[in-house]
């Protein structure tokens, strides 16, 4: 396993700018996950990594050496593509085996490597097929085997699950974890879904795209799966972790301190954050947010009106609020069944401690977390 | 009442082209089929009489042009789909300075006409020493099957996934290996249409093999035939003509009509699409 | 926990260059083209760089090493192509055999395509049948149809003479007023094959979502034709049209074979090859081979910006 370092990585296709200013670090034995809307250059970055494009300028270290210039069978990566890309007129044997083949290692080496990696992944009885007689997910697993043979540095995803079918997508995403946890291998994974990001990173990299990437540069924020659901450093990295998506509701300054924020609502309702606001001024225009699973039904500190529609799923129900303090609706989700009707009158509750706090131009204000916020009762609620 | 006029006309319309399409063969064949007077009765259908096979079979050449045509048809498309891979792989999956131009220029030598090279090439062939001799058709010959090879086969070339090639980057393969052991299984449906429709066009070549060949034992078929004479100097030995016609025609014909499809899409390929 | 040992890569081939990817394999390319440019250059350029230096002397068959230089005379001057009435006669017989036969043979290829793409029993079989004449090599064509317009024996006269359309039998090749329609009607029927499939590749690649629309609402196919499938086809029956256009400029084997050197129907490739191999008169020959290749280039610049030929497209 290896580490990857790339500092000041810039990507531009004619005069197109792509990649900004990317100063990362993956550690050795890390799952690191690139997530982010289309267009903010997540394959790209991965393909940089590859060696199948070329910065522009900056460098990339893998293992310790200067691989910013090495092509990619140099540089001790092997990649698993979208569309699994095997040699469709070799049997899955021959898939494997072809790389070290190649590299004219010996064949009991290659025999035993390529045995071993069909052992890993259940494949051994399908050695002797070709790709065409293969499942979707069997043939995953063959170039993921492709890439386990050539025992490389790190390995890289580009969106294995893209191609599969729901069900087989959350079979094959615990695999993935269970192949990382027993390999040990650093790992760069690229996908546009963000649960597959919470569920298999130890460190997620948030991309941004258009304007903001050009204006902030390509990373928006850097940081364990949890740390970026509990303290998004922004609007963009807030909205886009955790779904059904953080409710944002606009307000101004009522009362700021290095303890707490309260925010004043148009109608004069009020709301507060338990965040570091020693820097606001009130009457500054300031964004809260809460996510819908925060959200609770009942009078007190929070805003009321009517319940727009009301989602029943079973295992949750979403209730949608109209309220004259807010210009859109607001999402509150509950747990189970809920008795509320569309319709009805409703108050809701924005508990301060689970409230975020956003300057105009989209920073969030630090955050004052409750010892415990990260116990197991609050992840499974917080997991969809 | 106007579908059933309409399924007719349709019916009427494929048996009129069909009987168009293959008469004149069919004729030949009938024709090949009669020996001296024979020949100038009116009948459609043919005997079983292999006479003017047996004459122009065992008379003269022409056995020995058919080897020719072959030895040089085979020649030639073998050179050029050598050639032509791997330059198709260059100019259809790498993005290199010039690389317009050059396909520009391929297609613009595809389009010469014949004649346009005949004294240069006559030059050449002489400087070379290959006057009336088959290497001299062959390097004659390239001047259309390479251009037609490289043209189509780029066409094909492009169609496949960039990921698999990326695939085979990744797992240190050279350009030349991507080719030979990534590409090539995936394209001889490919290199079996374009060289077909390259043979095809060798087999069928007149005016370089009239230009450039002297001796009849270095002629090609289509020479052999047209310049096939009877015993006195006004009679056309129309039934050999015919045997000989039949002889050559029929493989092609089979070969053609075998690949059907394969001819079909490679046509269409360098063709239309472009 | 890893039971793999790390990182040193795999020593293939692509990892002797300390070379980024895309450089080594701008590299490769003009590696690979070389060998074809050699081959052009030396079979195709060099040649028409000589017939175009033959066309500017006095060049003779029998010695060409003795070539002298004379400017435009082969092209211009008092005893040239230009002022060789026989020239013009090619030129005129080459625009007339090319316009008419293409023209035919687009209608007849049309008809025959619409019917291949209708479906039908025997479809198979007419299609198969329609691959015949452009398989058969031309100059066999040639003497097939010479023989069938024979003026003695031909069966193409004694039908005729059959069905009382002529009185007597004509002489179809030797007759200068026939002479052209012959070629042209051989050449019809070996290359109304090759349209036929063009547009039929046209036709197929089609939305069958009109037609449909067009027989729910009673539409006859007559129109159907003409207001929706040939403006839909246009662009690549023009692209068809122009590559015929460019083929028929250059035709030599078929007037040739049918009616050797009369001057009835030479074209411009017949005139060419006479005055170079006939007349031994390089220079002249090479002249009428330059104007030749002159108006075929123009009509190629034509075909590649209308047809709008694709020369980019990186894989995909």
């Amino acid at each position: 396993m290896a580490d990857v370092r790339l500092r000041a990585v810039n990507k531009r296709f004619g005069s197109v700018q792509v990649i900004n200013a990317v100063d990362l670090d993956v550690g050795e034995g890390e799952f690191c996950v690139f997530v982010g809307p289309s267009g903010c250059g997540k394959s790209t970055l991965l393909r940089i990594v590859a060696g199948l494009e070329d910065v522009s300028s900056g460098t990339l270290a893998i293992g310790g050496r200067d691989v910013t210039r090495l092509p990619p069978s140099a540089r001790g990566v092997a990649m698993v593509f979208q569309s699994y890309a095997l040699y469709p007129h070799m049997t899955v044997y021959d898939n494997m085996a072809f790389g070290l083949t190649l590299a004219k290692t010996d064949t009991q080496d290659i025999d035993a490597r390529v045995r071993k990696a069909a052992e890993i992944l259940s494949l051994t009885p399908l050695l002797g097929r070709l790709p065409k007689a293969l499942s979707g997910g069997q043939r995953q697993r063959v170039a993921i085997g492709r890439a386990i043979v050539r025992k490389p540095g790190v390995f890289l995803f580009d969106e294995p699950l893209s191609n599969l079918d729901a069900a087989l997508r959350v079979q094959t995403r615990i695999e993935i974890a269970k192949l990382h946890a027993s390999l040990g291998a650093s790992m760069i994974y690229v996908t546009h879904d963000q649960v597959e990001a919470m569920t298999l990173a130890d460190k997620i990299v948030l991309l941004n795209s258009g304007e903001a990437m050009t204006r902030d540069g390509s990373v928006a924020q850097v940081g364990k799966p949890l740390d970026l659901y509990h303290r998004p450093a922004n609007l963009f990295v807030a909205g886009f972790i955790g779904s059904p998506r953080m409710n944002i509701l606009k307000g101004v300054v009522a009362a700021a301190s290095g303890e707490r924020a309260e925010v004043a609502f148009r109608d004069g309702s009020r709301a507060a954050a338990r965040v570091d606001a020693g820097a606001a001024t009130i009457g500054d225009a300031v964004f809260l947010g809460i996510r819908p699973e925060h959200v609770a039904i009942g009078t007190g500190e929070g805003v009321a009106g009517t319940a727009s529609h009301v989602e029943h799923l079973g295992e949750a129900s979403y209730v949608y609020l109209e309220s004259p303090a807010l210009d859109g609706l607001l999402t509150v989700r509950q747990a189970g069944d809920t008795p509320a009707r569309a319709g009805e009158t409703l108050a809701v509750t924005l508990p301060p401690q689970h409230c975020h706090l956003f300057d105009a131009a989209g920073r969030a204000f630090p955050r004052h977390m409750e010892p415990g916020a990260h116990t197991t009762r609050s992840l499974i609620t917080a997991m969809t | 009442m106007t579908k059933l006029l309409q399924r007719a006309g349709l019916y009427g319309l494929a048996a009129i082209i069909t009987v168009y399409s293959l008469f004149p063969f069919y004729y030949a064949i009938v024709s090949s089929t009669k020996t001296g007077s024979a020949l100038f009765r009116a009948d459609l259908l043919p005997r079983l009489n292999l006479g003017n096979y047996a004459a122009v079979l065992s008379q003269g050449v022409f056995l020995r042009n058919i080897l020719n045509s072959v030895v040089v048809a085979v020649a030639v498309v073998a050179v050029s789909l050598f050639i032509g891979l791997t330059a198709s792989y260059a100019l259809g999956r790498v993005t290199f300075r010039g690389r317009k131009l050059l396909l520009l220029s391929i297609l613009g030598i595809s389009m010469f006409p014949q004649v346009a090279v005949l004294s240069g090439l006559f030059e050449l062939i002489r400087a070379l020493g290959l006057y009336d001799s088959l290497p001299g058709l062959m390097l004659a010959y390239l001047i259309f099957t390479l251009p037609f090879t490289v043209w189509v086969l780029t066409t094909f070339m492009r169609d496949l996934p960039k990921e698999l090639e990326e695939a085979a980057i990744m797992d240190g393969a050279t350009p030349w290996v991507i080719v030979r052991k990534v590409f090539m299984p995936l394209l001889w449906p490919a290199l079996v249409t374009t060289g077909l429709l390259a043979f095809i066009g060798a087999w069928n070549e007149f005016l370089y093999a009239l230009t450039f060949t002297l001796s009849p034992e270095k002629r090609t078929v289509p020479v052999a035939i047209a310049l096939l004479s009877g015993s006195s100097q006004f009679e056309l030995p129309w039934g050999p003509i015919m045997a000989a016609s039949v002889v050559v025609t029929v493989p092609v014909v089979g070969l053609v009509l075998i690949f059907q499809r394969r001819i079909v899409s490679g046509l269409t390929a360098g063709a239309v699409k472009g | 926990m890893s039971t793999s040992s790390p990182t040193a890569p795999l020593a293939t081939a692509a990892n002797d260059r300390a070379v980024p990817l895309s450089l080594s394999r701008v590299r490769s390319a003009w590696l690979f083209v070389t060998p074809m440019l050699i081959v052009m250059v030396l079979v195709a350029g060099w040649p028409l760089a000589r017939t175009l230096w033959f066309s500017l002397t006095d060049a003779d068959l029998k010695d060409l090493g003795a070539a002298k230089f004379i400017g435009l005379d082969n092209y211009v001057g008092p005893y040239s192509v230009t002022t060789d009435p026989d020239w013009w006669r090619a030129v005129f017989n080459t625009l007339r055999f090319a316009v008419v036969s293409v023209a035919i043979e687009t209608v007849l290829g049309m008809v025959v395509a619409l019917v291949l793409d209708a479906d039908f029993p025997g479809r198979s079989i007419v299609r198969a049948a329609v691959l015949v004449p452009w398989a058969i090599p031309t100059i066999v064509s040639a003497k097939m149809w010479a023989w069938m317009m024979n003026d003695q024996f031909g069966v193409l006269n004694r039908v005729l003479m059959a069905l009382h359309v002529v009185g007597h039998p004509l002489a179809w090749t030797a007759n200068p007023s026939l002479a052209m329609p012959s070629v042209i009607m051989v050449d019809v029927w070996k290359t109304t094959p090759f349209m036929a499939l063009l547009i039929l590749a046209a036709l197929q690649m089609l939305p069958k979502d009109c037609y449909e629309a067009a027989r729910v609402d009673g539409v006859s196919p007559v129109k159907v034709f003409f207001r929706v499938t040939l403006p839909l086809i246009r662009p690549a029956l023009m692209v068809a049209v122009i590559f015929r256009l460019l083929d028929a400029l250059r035709i030599f084997d078929l007037i040739y074979v049918l009616t050797s050197s009369s001057k009835d129907t030479m074209s411009m490739s017949v005139y060419a090859r006479q005055q170079l191999v006939d007349f031994q008169q390089v220079g002249l020959g090479s002249a009428a081979s330059t104007l030749l290749f002159l108006m075929v280039a123009l009509c190629t610049a034509l075909y590649i910006t209308l047809g709008r030929v694709n020369f980019d497209g990186d894989a995909r």
